[in-house]
Protein backbone atom coordinates (compact mmCIF):
# COMPACT_ATOMS: atom_id res chain seq x y z
CA UNK A 1 0.00 0.00 0.00
CA UNK A 2 2.92 2.55 0.96
CA UNK A 3 4.20 1.56 -2.19
CA UNK A 4 1.60 2.54 -4.42
CA UNK A 5 1.09 5.87 -2.75
CA UNK A 6 5.08 6.28 -3.21
CA UNK A 7 4.87 5.21 -6.43
CA UNK A 8 1.96 7.04 -7.73
CA UNK A 9 3.38 10.22 -6.16
CA UNK A 10 6.47 10.56 -7.74
CA UNK A 11 4.93 10.05 -11.24
CA UNK A 12 3.02 12.38 -10.24
CA UNK A 13 5.43 14.84 -9.38
CA UNK A 14 7.38 13.92 -12.54
CA UNK A 15 4.43 14.14 -14.21
CA UNK A 16 3.29 17.58 -12.82
CA UNK A 17 6.73 19.45 -13.41
CA UNK A 18 6.90 17.93 -17.17
CA UNK A 19 3.66 19.21 -17.81
CA UNK A 20 0.89 20.51 -16.04
CA UNK A 21 -1.58 20.30 -18.64
CA UNK A 22 -1.23 16.33 -19.89
CA UNK A 23 -1.26 15.86 -16.09
CA UNK A 24 -4.68 17.18 -15.59
CA UNK A 25 -6.02 15.46 -18.47
CA UNK A 26 -4.40 12.10 -17.35
CA UNK A 27 -5.86 12.73 -13.68
CA UNK A 28 -9.26 13.67 -15.62
CA UNK A 29 -8.99 10.73 -17.50
CA UNK A 30 -8.36 8.28 -14.71
CA UNK A 31 -10.65 9.74 -12.59
CA UNK A 32 -13.85 9.95 -15.46
CA UNK A 33 -12.68 5.73 -15.28
CA UNK A 34 -13.59 5.37 -11.73
CA UNK A 35 -16.38 6.73 -11.41
CA UNK A 36 -18.07 4.80 -14.34
CA UNK A 37 -17.04 2.12 -12.78
CA UNK A 38 -17.83 2.77 -9.40
CA UNK A 39 -21.87 2.34 -9.03
CA UNK A 40 -20.96 -1.48 -9.93
CA UNK A 41 -17.76 -1.95 -7.26
CA UNK A 42 -19.75 -0.94 -4.83
CA UNK A 43 -22.66 -3.29 -5.64
CA UNK A 44 -20.02 -5.54 -5.67
CA UNK A 45 -18.72 -5.25 -2.18
CA UNK A 46 -22.29 -5.04 -1.13
CA UNK A 47 -22.45 -8.96 -1.91
CA UNK A 48 -19.14 -9.28 -1.08
CA UNK A 49 -20.01 -8.33 2.57
CA UNK A 50 -23.15 -10.32 2.72
CA UNK A 51 -21.59 -13.62 1.77
CA UNK A 52 -18.97 -12.80 4.34
CA UNK A 53 -21.52 -12.70 6.64
CA UNK A 54 -23.49 -15.67 5.75
CA UNK A 55 -19.55 -17.96 5.95
CA UNK A 56 -17.86 -16.29 8.78
CA UNK A 57 -14.09 -17.41 9.02
CA UNK A 58 -14.88 -19.72 11.94
CA UNK A 59 -17.01 -21.72 9.49
CA UNK A 60 -14.28 -21.62 6.98
CA UNK A 61 -11.81 -22.81 9.45
CA UNK A 62 -13.73 -25.56 10.56
CA UNK A 63 -14.69 -26.57 7.01
CA UNK A 64 -10.91 -26.69 5.81
CA UNK A 65 -9.55 -27.65 9.12
CA UNK A 66 -12.16 -31.19 8.37
CA UNK A 67 -10.31 -34.32 7.87
CA UNK A 68 -7.83 -32.00 5.89
CA UNK A 69 -7.98 -34.66 2.62
CA UNK A 70 -9.98 -34.12 -0.73
CA UNK A 71 -12.63 -32.22 1.53
CA UNK A 72 -10.25 -30.02 2.80
CA UNK A 73 -9.14 -29.27 -0.55
CA UNK A 74 -12.64 -28.34 -2.01
CA UNK A 75 -13.85 -26.43 0.58
CA UNK A 76 -10.49 -24.29 0.44
CA UNK A 77 -11.04 -23.46 -3.08
CA UNK A 78 -14.71 -22.78 -3.07
CA UNK A 79 -13.93 -20.05 0.39
CA UNK A 80 -11.06 -18.90 -1.84
CA UNK A 81 -12.82 -18.92 -4.99
CA UNK A 82 -16.12 -16.89 -3.81
CA UNK A 83 -14.25 -15.17 -1.15
CA UNK A 84 -12.84 -12.00 -1.54
CA UNK A 85 -10.97 -11.37 1.78
CA UNK A 86 -8.21 -8.34 1.94
CA UNK A 87 -4.82 -9.64 2.40
CA UNK A 88 -3.81 -8.12 5.98
CA UNK A 89 -7.04 -10.33 7.14
CA UNK A 90 -6.17 -13.27 4.78
CA UNK A 91 -2.61 -13.83 6.16
CA UNK A 92 -3.73 -13.67 9.67
CA UNK A 93 -6.54 -15.94 8.83
CA UNK A 94 -4.37 -18.56 7.59
CA UNK A 95 -1.16 -18.19 10.34
CA UNK A 96 -4.42 -19.25 12.67
CA UNK A 97 -5.39 -22.35 10.41
CA UNK A 98 -1.64 -23.35 10.05
CA UNK A 99 -1.54 -23.69 14.18
CA UNK A 100 -4.55 -25.65 14.58
CA UNK A 101 -3.37 -28.27 11.84
CA UNK A 102 -4.64 -27.09 8.52
CA UNK A 103 -2.24 -28.52 6.21
CA UNK A 104 -0.03 -26.56 4.12
CA UNK A 105 -1.19 -27.65 0.95
CA UNK A 106 -5.15 -26.49 1.93
CA UNK A 107 -3.55 -23.07 2.64
CA UNK A 108 -2.00 -22.89 -0.49
CA UNK A 109 -5.04 -23.72 -2.20
CA UNK A 110 -7.09 -21.33 -0.05
CA UNK A 111 -4.95 -18.28 -0.88
CA UNK A 112 -4.27 -18.56 -4.97
CA UNK A 113 -7.82 -19.18 -5.36
CA UNK A 114 -8.38 -16.42 -2.95
CA UNK A 115 -6.05 -14.01 -5.05
CA UNK A 116 -6.33 -15.20 -8.46
CA UNK A 117 -9.70 -16.12 -8.73
CA UNK A 118 -13.09 -14.33 -7.76
CA UNK A 119 -16.56 -15.31 -8.31
CA UNK A 120 -18.38 -12.66 -6.75
CA UNK A 121 -16.24 -10.03 -8.58
CA UNK A 122 -16.77 -11.00 -11.95
CA UNK A 123 -19.58 -8.60 -12.55
CA UNK A 124 -16.58 -6.21 -12.64
CA UNK A 125 -14.35 -8.07 -14.71
CA UNK A 126 -16.65 -8.65 -17.10
CA UNK A 127 -16.72 -4.59 -17.81
CA UNK A 128 -13.60 -5.09 -19.04
CA UNK A 129 -13.14 -8.88 -20.50
CA UNK A 130 -16.97 -9.85 -21.38
CA UNK A 131 -18.67 -13.35 -19.80
CA UNK A 132 -16.71 -15.40 -22.02
CA UNK A 133 -13.35 -14.34 -21.48
CA UNK A 134 -13.86 -13.72 -18.01
CA UNK A 135 -15.45 -17.29 -17.05
CA UNK A 136 -12.32 -19.01 -18.90
CA UNK A 137 -9.64 -16.83 -17.12
CA UNK A 138 -11.43 -17.85 -13.24
CA UNK A 139 -11.65 -21.37 -14.57
CA UNK A 140 -7.90 -21.94 -15.23
CA UNK A 141 -6.70 -19.86 -12.32
CA UNK A 142 -8.84 -22.17 -10.31
CA UNK A 143 -7.35 -25.00 -12.00
CA UNK A 144 -3.63 -23.53 -11.32
CA UNK A 145 -4.36 -23.08 -8.14
CA UNK A 146 -5.15 -26.71 -7.15
CA UNK A 147 -2.19 -27.91 -9.31
CA UNK A 148 -0.28 -25.05 -6.86
CA UNK A 149 -1.83 -27.17 -3.83
CA UNK A 150 -1.33 -30.49 -5.11
CA UNK A 151 2.60 -29.76 -5.67
CA UNK A 152 3.04 -28.06 -2.58
CA UNK A 153 1.56 -30.84 -0.61
CA UNK A 154 4.06 -33.12 -2.23
CA UNK A 155 6.99 -30.93 -1.35
CA UNK A 156 5.98 -29.31 2.29
CA UNK B 1 -30.20 10.12 -14.78
CA UNK B 2 -29.27 7.14 -16.64
CA UNK B 3 -25.85 7.28 -14.37
CA UNK B 4 -28.42 7.54 -10.85
CA UNK B 5 -30.85 4.14 -12.00
CA UNK B 6 -27.18 2.22 -11.31
CA UNK B 7 -27.28 3.39 -7.62
CA UNK B 8 -30.75 2.08 -7.27
CA UNK B 9 -30.01 -1.40 -5.59
CA UNK B 10 -27.19 0.07 -3.66
CA UNK B 11 -29.18 2.35 -2.05
CA UNK B 12 -31.49 0.39 -0.57
CA UNK B 13 -28.79 -1.84 0.39
CA UNK B 14 -27.37 0.88 2.22
CA UNK B 15 -31.02 2.02 3.40
CA UNK B 16 -31.80 -1.51 5.16
CA UNK B 17 -28.37 -1.07 6.43
CA UNK B 18 -29.02 2.03 8.55
CA UNK B 19 -32.38 0.53 9.27
CA UNK B 20 -30.16 -2.23 11.07
CA UNK B 21 -28.58 0.33 12.87
CA UNK B 22 -31.47 2.04 14.19
CA UNK B 23 -33.48 -1.11 15.25
CA UNK B 24 -30.16 -3.18 16.23
CA UNK B 25 -30.28 -6.14 14.04
CA UNK B 26 -27.53 -7.34 14.40
CA UNK B 27 -26.89 -8.88 10.94
CA UNK B 28 -27.67 -6.07 9.21
CA UNK B 29 -24.61 -4.85 11.41
CA UNK B 30 -22.47 -6.98 10.91
CA UNK B 31 -22.87 -6.65 7.42
CA UNK B 32 -22.34 -2.81 7.75
CA UNK B 33 -18.81 -3.69 8.99
CA UNK B 34 -17.60 -5.87 6.49
CA UNK B 35 -18.87 -3.28 3.40
CA UNK B 36 -17.12 -0.66 5.25
CA UNK B 37 -13.90 -2.65 5.30
CA UNK B 38 -14.01 -3.19 2.18
CA UNK B 39 -15.26 0.23 1.23
CA UNK B 40 -12.04 1.96 3.03
CA UNK B 41 -9.70 -1.15 1.52
CA UNK B 42 -11.05 0.03 -1.84
CA UNK B 43 -11.41 3.80 -1.64
CA UNK B 44 -8.26 3.99 -0.39
CA UNK B 45 -6.11 2.36 -3.38
CA UNK B 46 -8.35 2.39 -6.49
CA UNK B 47 -8.14 6.35 -6.92
CA UNK B 48 -4.26 5.78 -6.68
CA UNK B 49 -4.67 3.00 -9.76
CA UNK B 50 -6.89 5.47 -11.84
CA UNK B 51 -4.12 8.45 -11.42
CA UNK B 52 -1.64 6.02 -12.52
CA UNK B 53 -4.20 4.70 -15.85
CA UNK B 54 -4.64 8.22 -16.56
CA UNK B 55 -1.06 8.86 -16.63
CA UNK B 56 0.03 6.06 -18.30
CA UNK B 57 -2.45 6.57 -20.72
CA UNK B 58 -0.92 9.92 -21.64
CA UNK B 59 2.62 9.62 -21.10
CA UNK B 60 3.19 6.37 -22.81
CA UNK B 61 3.31 6.37 -26.65
CA UNK B 62 1.36 3.12 -28.19
CA UNK B 63 4.77 2.18 -30.20
CA UNK B 64 7.02 2.35 -26.71
CA UNK B 65 4.39 -0.32 -25.43
CA UNK B 66 4.03 -2.53 -28.55
CA UNK B 67 7.63 -2.92 -29.23
CA UNK B 68 8.40 -3.90 -25.68
CA UNK B 69 5.55 -5.95 -23.91
CA UNK B 70 3.39 -6.44 -27.33
CA UNK B 71 2.66 -9.48 -29.90
CA UNK B 72 6.74 -10.09 -30.93
CA UNK B 73 8.13 -9.08 -27.37
CA UNK B 74 9.23 -12.35 -25.89
CA UNK B 75 11.04 -13.17 -22.56
CA UNK B 76 11.99 -9.32 -21.80
CA UNK B 77 8.43 -8.33 -22.50
CA UNK B 78 7.24 -10.72 -19.71
CA UNK B 79 10.03 -9.63 -17.11
CA UNK B 80 8.56 -6.31 -17.64
CA UNK B 81 4.82 -6.80 -17.10
CA UNK B 82 5.99 -9.16 -13.59
CA UNK B 83 8.16 -6.16 -12.73
CA UNK B 84 4.96 -3.66 -13.06
CA UNK B 85 2.83 -5.88 -11.27
CA UNK B 86 4.61 -6.45 -8.30
CA UNK B 87 4.69 -3.17 -7.72
CA UNK B 88 1.46 -2.19 -7.72
CA UNK B 89 -0.61 -3.26 -4.45
CA UNK B 90 -4.27 -3.85 -4.15
CA UNK B 91 -7.41 -6.84 -4.52
CA UNK B 92 -7.29 -8.18 -8.39
CA UNK B 93 -10.21 -5.80 -9.50
CA UNK B 94 -7.62 -2.90 -9.31
CA UNK B 95 -5.71 -5.08 -11.84
CA UNK B 96 -8.32 -4.40 -14.58
CA UNK B 97 -8.07 -1.03 -15.29
CA UNK B 98 -4.85 -1.27 -15.83
CA UNK B 99 -4.85 -4.19 -18.02
CA UNK B 100 -7.27 -2.14 -20.14
CA UNK B 101 -4.90 0.56 -20.72
CA UNK B 102 -1.76 -1.84 -21.73
CA UNK B 103 -4.51 -3.53 -24.00
CA UNK B 104 -5.76 -0.28 -25.53
CA UNK B 105 -1.21 0.79 -25.68
CA UNK B 106 -1.00 -2.71 -27.53
CA UNK B 107 0.02 -5.14 -24.50
CA UNK B 108 -0.28 -8.44 -26.24
CA UNK B 109 -3.06 -10.58 -25.01
CA UNK B 110 -0.41 -13.40 -23.14
CA UNK B 111 1.07 -10.15 -21.72
CA UNK B 112 -2.27 -9.32 -20.38
CA UNK B 113 -2.83 -12.50 -18.65
CA UNK B 114 0.55 -13.07 -17.35
CA UNK B 115 0.18 -9.18 -15.52
CA UNK B 116 -3.01 -10.14 -14.08
CA UNK B 117 -1.44 -13.74 -12.70
CA UNK B 118 1.37 -11.40 -11.19
CA UNK B 119 -0.45 -8.52 -9.64
CA UNK B 120 -2.60 -11.90 -7.64
CA UNK B 121 -0.40 -13.49 -6.34
CA UNK B 122 3.82 -12.22 -6.97
CA UNK B 123 2.32 -8.15 -5.22
CA UNK B 124 5.15 -7.42 -3.62
CA UNK B 125 3.45 -5.81 -0.52
CA UNK B 126 1.37 -8.86 -0.28
CA UNK B 127 4.14 -11.07 -0.68
CA UNK B 128 6.37 -9.30 3.18
CA UNK B 129 2.80 -9.98 4.68
CA UNK B 130 2.72 -13.81 3.36
CA UNK B 131 6.43 -14.45 4.43
CA UNK B 132 5.11 -12.76 8.08
CA UNK B 133 1.85 -14.91 8.48
CA UNK B 134 3.26 -17.94 6.82
CA UNK B 135 6.70 -18.06 6.72
CA UNK B 136 9.70 -17.87 4.05
CA UNK B 137 10.03 -21.36 2.83
CA UNK B 138 6.29 -21.16 2.24
CA UNK B 139 6.26 -18.21 0.57
CA UNK B 140 9.29 -19.01 -1.47
CA UNK B 141 7.95 -22.43 -2.42
CA UNK B 142 4.15 -21.05 -3.27
CA UNK B 143 6.30 -18.24 -5.49
CA UNK B 144 8.39 -20.55 -7.35
CA UNK B 145 5.49 -22.74 -7.96
CA UNK B 146 3.12 -19.72 -9.18
CA UNK B 147 5.43 -17.70 -11.10
CA UNK B 148 5.95 -20.85 -13.86
CA UNK B 149 2.22 -21.63 -13.74
CA UNK B 150 0.57 -17.88 -14.69
CA UNK B 151 3.11 -17.60 -16.94
CA UNK B 152 1.72 -20.81 -18.78
CA UNK B 153 -1.92 -19.61 -18.21
CA UNK B 154 -0.93 -16.50 -20.39
CA UNK B 155 0.32 -18.48 -23.16
CA UNK B 156 -2.74 -21.07 -23.05
CA UNK B 157 -5.26 -17.45 -22.91
CA UNK B 158 -3.57 -16.67 -25.87
CA UNK B 159 -3.72 -19.82 -27.55
CA UNK B 160 -7.79 -20.05 -26.64
CA UNK B 161 -8.31 -16.58 -27.82
CA UNK B 162 -6.24 -16.26 -30.74
CA UNK B 163 -8.36 -16.35 -33.81
CA UNK B 164 -11.19 -14.98 -31.86
CA UNK B 165 -12.28 -11.69 -31.20
CA UNK B 166 -10.78 -9.90 -28.37
CA UNK B 167 -10.93 -7.37 -26.44
CA UNK B 168 -10.72 -5.15 -23.17
CA UNK B 169 -13.58 -2.82 -23.13
CA UNK B 170 -13.59 0.80 -21.22
CA UNK B 171 -16.01 0.17 -18.47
Amino acid sequence: MKLLIILTLICLCISFFTSREKTMIGIKKGFTMFIRLLPTLLLMLAIVSIVLFLIPRETMAKYMGEGSGIKGWIMAAIFGSVALIPGFIAYPLCGILIQSGVAYSVIAVFITTLMMTGFLTLPVEVKFFGWKVSVIRNLVSLAAALLIGLVMGLLL
Amino acid sequence: MKELKKYIALVCFLILIGLSYLFDFAAGEKIGLNFCMFFKEMILFLPLMFILVGLFDVWVPREKIEKHIGRDSGWKGTGLVILLATLQAGPLYGAFPFAYILWKKGCSIRNIFIYLGAFSTLKIPMLTFEIGFLGLKFSLLRTLITLPLFIIIGYLMEWILKDKYFEVKQP
